[in-house]
């Protein structure tokens, strides 16, 4: 009865009537949510940790895997449009790590508010920008969530404080955990260990390489950050550990990122490229939410294929708008110096030429 | 005449610089809930220069906090604040312990409005005494005006008398861009006389205008902060040997305002600038710079010889000060000056 479904479908889908295939994909009998294992996660001054099952719905599944496979594919897209010199300055991608901000967002709510350094793109993404938008920064143009005027490491959007381009402050991250439990904020703290510092490794750089017990005083979470799930049960807790009031908590999510440090980097001079392709193969973020997936008929294989169509579409488009949107105008170099301010002038390069400011 | 004025005039209020600064707060506090204050003893210590007496006893823990010795973590922390919404005064014990934190206050305040296409506003104050105190020696000296007067997406004032640090301060936070606020420590005691109008609540000094504090003909002198009284005390001196100067005082770094400035050296052709940094890409060269570009289009047309005389930093000013208040001037290395018409031999 399957393989004659599956004949059908092909042959319909064939036809390119959409609705058809899709009402014949639905009558298949997908399970509504699937339970799954997840990993234990390491604990530092915590008497009990995230669960070890969590629950998955179809919905959530399909989402997160839209939402990653997006991810991946617009740091690929960004990737190609850098070497073709569309995408100048800085560009650190985020492929590898996607479980990371798609987890995280999955774990907390849209009024929660979220920063982080210059490996941005996703969670700009998972923070509700438009891939449209964050291409369009990407490539400097008008049409870029900060009017091409931020780029890469500058993207803002609803509770999202970027994107910031200067870190590397290991006294300010201690200053931080000592006012911030001092005053029990209601802050987590997380370190995406992708195993290297630009060029060094952990083991080079880091005194003690367990991340999560740095805090001290502050307790300790340390996390499979290619495992979306344990991702999300992980952010749950620690969200559930802060609004309860008992200030900060740090959460280490174990994970890698399949580029160089950024475009200038090939990545490959500080480790190898089995090491990359092992990663890739065994613990590829994307493959094992669609694995597990699959394997508990949560989603069919032809299911997660088509949406990967809709997202290389929507990657397209969004790439074709980013390279055609004209750049923002030379008369608007000034603006933005002020917030609130009436418009003033600005002097140039020499004192005759003058940019007006318009706040 | 003078019983006779004495009769007719009231009583002006006397207020100290850091009073006024006190009062601006307060008000401010008062005014708008999501305004605080935190820093280093501001809160149970009542400031380290007794600035913020009385705000905790008033406010409390929520709006006036203090900090660990982190400045790095705490102006960050500040600067996060402000993007949440909130508009927080952050103070630095001295500004010389601003540069601990100083990208914090540049990359994370400074440029982030125009790196996000006007979407981030970041309405903080960052605010402590500035340049020279008495005795502390090079590292607890440095006058921060030219380095932070230098970026764009800042603003900078710089407070003389009681009049201009309520008025600055009260402008500063309502402003919603990152503001720097350079007071001075040997300021903090001064009395000055305190106008009706600046008693008000709602008494601001716009920031980037200048105050012409005296006016004159012969030579304009342009300064900021506790020079400007020097300036004054100079032009006292000369006014005797008939020389009377116009000082003004800058009362904000950034923006400058260099019509005020532009406008009486048109009148006297004459200008110098003072200030307590160095001279080195400092205040002054930058006054002279932009007096220079202005004047090529101006004075040139108008005017057969528009001079720069030099600008002075302060210690070049010999000025003598006895141990029971007694102060001698030295006249200054002479400078001959074309079409000067007091004399040749001698600084006028």
């Amino acid at each position: 009865m399957r393989k004659m479904l599956a004949a059908v479908s092909r042959v319909l889908a064939g036809a390119a009537q959409k609705p058809a295939s899709r009402v014949l994909v639905a009558s298949r009998n997908f399970a509504n949510d699937a339970t799954f294992e997840i990993k234990k996660c390491d604990l530092h001054r915590l008497e009990e940790g995230p669960p070890v099952t969590t629950v998955l719905t179809r919905e959530d599944g399909l989402k997160y895997y839209r939402m990653m496979q997006t991810v991946r594919r617009m740091e690929l897209k960004a990737d190609q449009l850098y070497k073709q010199k569309i995408i100048r300055g800085f560009c650190h991608l985020c492929d590898g790590q996607e479980a990371c901000c798609v987890g995280l967002e999955a774990g907390i709510n849209p009024t929660d508010h979220l920063i982080t350094a210059y490996r941005a793109h996703g969670f700009t993404f998972t923070r509700g920008l438009s891939v449209r938008e964050i291409l369009a920064e990407l490539t400097g143009r008008r049409g870029g969530c900060a009017k091409g005027k931020g780029g890469s490491m500058h993207m803002y959007a609803k509770n999202f404080y970027g994107g910031n381009g200067i870190v590397g402050a290991q006294g300010q991250i201690f200053e931080a955990y000592n006012m911030a439990a001092l005053w029990k904020l209601p802050c987590i703290f997380i370190c995406e260990n992708n195993r290297y510092g630009m060029g060094t490794s952990v083991e080079r750089a880091a005194a003690s390489t367990d991340y999560y017990k740095r805090g001290d005083f502050i307790p300790g979470l340390r996390v499979d950050g290619m495992d979306i799930l344990c991702v999300r049960e992980a952010t749950r807790f620690a969200a559930a550990y802060c609004r309860s009031g008992k200030g900060p908590i740090l959460m280490e999510l174990q994970t890698y990122r399949y580029h160089g440090h950024s475009m200038s980097d090939p990545g490959v001079s500080y480790r190898t490229r089995e090491e990359i392709q092992e990663v890739r193969s065994k613990s590829d973020p994307i493959m094992l939410l669609k694995d597990r997936m699959v394997n508990s008929n949560l989603a069919s294989v032809e299911e997660l294929k088509e949406i990967d169509v809709e997202v290389r579409k929507e990657i397209e488009d969004a790439a074709q708008f980013a390279t055609a949107d004209p750049e923002p105008p030379l008369e608007e170099l000034g603006y933005h110096i002020y917030s609130s301010d009436p418009p003033f002038e600005v002097r140039g390069a020499n004192q005759w030429i003058k940019f007006k400011s318009v706040s | 005449m003078a019983a006779v004025s004495g009769l007719v005039r009231r009583p002006l209020q006397q207020m100290t610089v850091r009073d006024a600064i006190n009062q601006g707060m307060d008000e401010e506090l008062e005014r708008d809930e999501k305004v605080f204050l935190l820093g280093e003893e501001v809160a149970q210590y009542d400031g380290a220069y007794k600035v913020s007496r009385g705000l905790w006893k008033k406010y409390g823990d929520k709006r006036i906090i203090d900090t660990p010795i982190s400045e790095m973590g705490f102006a960050g922390i500040a600067v996060g604040a402000a993007m949440a919404g909130l508009r927080p005064i952050c103070e630095f014990m001295t500004f010389n312990f601003s540069m601990q934190a100083i990208d914090q206050v540049i990359n994370s305040a400074a440029k982030t409005y125009y790196m996000s296409g006007g979407l981030q506003p970041v309405p903080i104050v960052f605010r402590g005494p500035n340049g020279a105190s008495a005795g502390v020696a090079a590292q607890h000296s440095q006058c921060f005006a030219a380095w932070y007067g230098h970026c764009p997406g800042l603003k900078v004032v710089s407070p003389w008398n009681s009049e201009d640090a309520k008025g600055l301060i009260k402008s500063a936070i309502r402003d919603n861009n990152p503001v720097v606020v350079l007071e001075n420590e040997l300021m903090y005691g001064v009395p000055f006389e305190f106008p009706a109008e600046a008693q008000s609540k709602d008494f601001l000094v716009p920031i980037g205008k200048a105050k012409v504090e005296r006016q004159g003909t012969h030579i304009t002198v342009v300064s900021h902060s506790r020079p400007v009284g020097h300036c004054l005390e100079a032009a006292t001196v000369l006014s005797k040997e008939g020389i009377e100067c116009e000082v003004i005082n800058m009362r904000t770094i950034r923006p400058m305002d260099i019509d005020t400035i532009e406008a009486s050296v048109m009148k006297t052709n004459h200008l110098i600038t003072v200030e307590g940094g160095w001279p080195q890409f400092g205040v002054g060269a930058e006054i002279c710079a932009r007096i220079m570009e202005g004047i090529s289009e101006k004075l040139v047309l108008e005017y057969s010889q528009a001079v720069i005389i030099m600008y002075l930093n302060i210690h070049w000013i010999k000025r003598s000060e006895t141990r029971d208040g007694q102060v001698t001037w030295f006249n200054l290395p002479c400078v001959q000056l074309p079409g000067c018409s007091c004399c040749s031999s001698h600084w006028c």
